[in-house]
C-alpha cells in the first residue's frame, strides 16, 4: 500500500507512542518496587515518586541471617535442577532423537503427558514419597520434586533439536563402533551450545520461582528457598506491614532475572517457542 | 545379506542403547509423578492423615462425598473457571495484540521483547507483593492517582473488597503473564511467509482484510497453542491467589483448598480426593480442547 510522507511519520510516531505504553505498563511496577525500597522508615508512606536512595531496608534485610541463608538455598536448588535436569535429558534425547526403537512415540507421548500434570494433583503422594526417600525438609526434596515440571520439558526441546541434525553426523561415527557415550560427548554436546542454554536458562527460571512445592515439603525457616521466604515476611499488625523490607527483598531475588531476561534473551525466547510451538 | 544382518544387528544394539539411555529418565520420572500421581489416587480412597500417612483403611468413595457436599469445594471450583476463562480470554486478546504491534519494523524491537519478558521471569510471589503494595488502601500509589486525578474521594481497599478482588487478581495476572502469549503469537507471526503479503498488497487488499483474510487463520495453530498452555497454568493456579488474598473464599482457587485440606487440615483422604478430582478436570479440560482443535498433530510433531 503506498502512504504519503507523512503518513508514514504519523505511524511512526504511533508505533512509538504505543511502544511507550507498553514499556510504561510493564516496567512502572519494577520502578515502583526498586524506588519504594530505596525509602527509609515512614518516607514510604509518603508518594513521591522520586526515591530518596537509603539503603537501611538492605541493610535490614541482608543482616537478616534467615534471608541470606534462603538467598543461598534458591541458588542450590536452581543450579542443582539445572544440571541434573540437563545430565538426564541429553541422554534421554539422544536415544528419543537419534534411534529409531519401538516405543519411542509412546515415551515422547508420555513426556508430554507428564509435562501437563497439575503439582497439586501429586502434592500428597509426592509427601509421601519425600518422606520416605527421607528428604523431608530439605533442599533434596525440592530439587527432586523440580524434575517434573524441568526434566520433561528439557527432553522434549532437546529431542527436537536433536532431530534437526542431519542423519550423517554420526554414522561414520558408528560405524567406527564408537561408544554411544563418545558419540554425545564428542559429537553432539558441542553442538547444542545453544539448545543447552535455553533448557538451562528456563529451567533455573523455573526452580528459582516454584512456590507450591516449597512451601509445603519445607518445614523450617533456614531451609526456604526466596519465594516463599518473600511470601511469609510480615509484620505484627496489618499497619505495620514491613513493606520496606519486602521490596527490598523483592528487588534482590528479581535482579539477577531481570539481567538474565535482558542478556539471554533470544535464548529465553527461542526455549519456550521450541517447547511450546514445534513441541 | 550380510550387510542386511549387520544392519539389524546394529539396529537391536542401537535399541537396547535407546533403552539405557532412556531409563534413568524414566525411573525419575517414575518416581516423581507417575507413582505419586497413582498414590494420590489411591489415598483418595482412605481415610490417611498426613501426620501417619502409613496407617489407613479403605473407605470406598466417602471422601469423595465429603468433597462434593462441601459448598466451599464448589465455590473454589467456580472460582478457578471464572478466573481461567476470564484471565486467559484477555491474555489471549492483548497478548495477539502487543505482538502485532512489536511484528512491526522498527528499530527498538529487540529492547521491547526483552522488556515484556521481565514479568514473566520473575517470581509469581513477588509480582504479587509488588502489586499489593501498589494497590494498598492508604499508602498505594494506585489509590493516591485516582485521588489526584479526583475520581475517588478515599482509597479503595482493592484485595479487601469481596467484589474487586477477583477482577483484581485477573489484573495482575494479565500483567504477569501476556508476556508469554505475546512471545509465542509472535514466533508464530515470524514464521508467516512474506510473500503472500507482499501479493495481498499489490492486489491492493486492505491492511485490515489482510488481517482478517490471511494473519488470523495461518495464525490460529500457534495461537491454539500458547492457549492451551495457559490454560493448563490457570487451572491450577496457586501463588497470586495465596499471596494476594490468602484466606479470602471469593478467589480460593482448587489447589488452595486442596492444599489446605491436606496440609493444614491434615485430611490426607479429602485433600486426596481433591486432588483427583483437579487431575481429572485437567485431563478432560485437556482432551476436549485438542480434540476440537485438533491440535494432536501439532503437538506431537507427527
Amino acid at each position: 500500500m503506498v502512504r504519503s510522507a507523512t503518513g508514514r511519520r504519523l505511524h511512526r510516531i504511533a508505533i512509538y507512542g504505543l511502544f511507550a505504553v507498553v514499556a510504561l505498563y510493564t516496567l512502572f511496577p519494577f520502578y515502583w518496587m526498586i524506588a519504594s525500597s530505596l525509602k527509609s522508615g515512614q518516607a514510604i508512606f509518603d508518594v513521591t515518586f522520586l526515591p530518596d536512595l537509603k539503603f537501611n531496608n538492605y541493610e535490614a534485610i541482608l543482616s537478616d541471617g534467615v534471608f541470606l541463608r534462603s538467598l543461598l538455598n534458591s541458588l542450590i536448588v536452581a543450579a542443582s535442577v539445572v544440571a541434573l535436569s540437563l545430565g538426564l535429558a541429553i541422554a534421554a534425547a539422544y536415544a528419543l532423537g537419534r534411534i529409531d526403537f519401538r516405543g519411542r512415540s509412546p515415551i515422547m507421548f508420555l513426556f508430554l503427558a507428564v509435562s501437563m500434570f497439575p503439582q497439586i494433583a501429586l502434592l500428597s503422594g509426592l509427601f509421601e514419597m519425600i518422606r520416605w526417600l527421607g528428604l523431608y525438609n530439605t533442599l533434596g526434596s525440592l530439587i527432586f520434586a523440580y524434575m517434573i515440571f524441568t526434566l520433561p520439558f528439557n527432553i522434549w526441546v532437546l529431542t527436537t533439536f536433536m532431530r534437526s541434525l542431519p542423519r550423517q553426523i554420526e554414522e561414520a561415527a558408528i560405524m567406527d563402533g564408537c561408544s554411544p557415550l563418545r558419540i554425545v560427548r564428542c559429537i553432539f554436546l558441542p553442538m547444542m551450545g545453544p539448545a543447552l542454554i535455553s533448557t538451562g536458562l528456563l529451567a533455573f527460571i523455573a526452580s528459582w520461582n516454584e512456590f507450591l512445592f516449597a512451601l509445603t515439603f519445607i518445614l523450617t525457616d533456614e531451609n526456604r528457598t526466596v519465594p516463599v521466604a518473600i511470601a511469609l515476611i510480615s509484620g505484627s499488625s496489618r499497619y505495620e506491614f514491613p513493606y520496606g523490607a519486602i521490596m527490598a527483598a523483592s528487588t534482590i531475588v528479581t535482579v539477577p532475572l531481570i539481567v538474565m531476561a535482558l542478556l539471554f534473551q533470544k535464548y529465553i525466547v527461542s526455549g519456550l517457542t521450541a517447547g511450546a510451538v514445534k513441541g | 545379506m550380510a550387510t542386511g544382518a549387520i544392519r539389524i544387528g546394529l539396529n537391536a544394539k542401537r535399541a537396547r542403547t535407546a533403552w539405557l539411555f532412556l531409563a534413568p529418565s524414566l525411573l525419575v520420572l517414575f518416581a516423581v509423578a507417575l507413582w505419586p500421581l497413582g498414590r494420590t489416587f489411591l489415598f483418595s480412597f482412605t481415610d490417611a492423615f498426613l501426620t501417619e500417612p502409613d496407617i489407613y483403611a479403605y473407605i470406598g468413595l466417602e471422601n469423595y462425598f465429603t468433597l462434593f457436599e462441601d459448598a466451599l469445594w464448589w465455590q473454589s471450583v467456580r472460582n478457578t473457571l471464572y478466573f481461567t476463562v476470564v484471565s486467559v480470554s484477555i491474555e489471549t486478546a492483548l497478548g495477539l495484540a502487543i505482538a502485532l504491534l512489536l511484528n512491526a519494523h522498527m528499530s527498538g524491537r529487540g529492547f521491547m521483547r526483552a522488556v515484556i519478558l521481565i514479568p514473566w521471569s520473575i517470581p509469581v510471589v513477588v509480582s504479587a507483593r509488588m502489586w499489593q503494595w501498589m494497590l494498598h488502601d492508604q499508602f498505594g500509589i494506585l489509590n493516591h492517582v485516582l485521588k489526584l486525578m479526583g475520581v475517588i474521594d478515599h482509597g479503595i481497599a482493592w484485595t479487601a473488597n469481596p467484589d474487586l478482588v477477583m477482577p483484581v487478581i485477573i489484573a495482575v495476572d494479565v500483567w504477569i503473564t501476556t508476556p508469554f502469549m505475546v512471545l509465542l503469537i509472535l514466533a508464530g507471526l515470524q514464521m508467516l511467509p512474506k510473500s503472500i503479503y507482499e501479493a495481498a498488497s499489490i492486489d491492493g487488499v486492505s491492511e485490515w482484510r489482510q488481517f482478517t483474510a490471511l494473519t488470523l487463520p495461518l495464525l490460529a495453530p500457534s495461537i491454539a497453542v500458547a492457549v492451551l498452555f495457559r490454560l493448563l497454568d490457570a487451572l491450577r493456579m496457586f501463588d497470586l491467589s495465596f499471596v494476594l488474598s490468602s484466606n479470602s473464599d471469593d478467589t480460593k482457587t482448587v489447589s488452595i483448598y486442596a492444599r489446605e485440606v491436606l496440609v493444614n487440615f491434615q485430611d490426607m483422604g479429602v485433600g486426596s480426593a481433591a486432588s483427583a478430582a483437579i487431575f481429572l478436570m485437567i485431563a478432560v479440560v485437556t482432551a476436549i480442547y485438542v480434540t476440537v482443535f485438533r491440535l494432536n498433530r501439532k503437538l506431537l510433531g507427527v
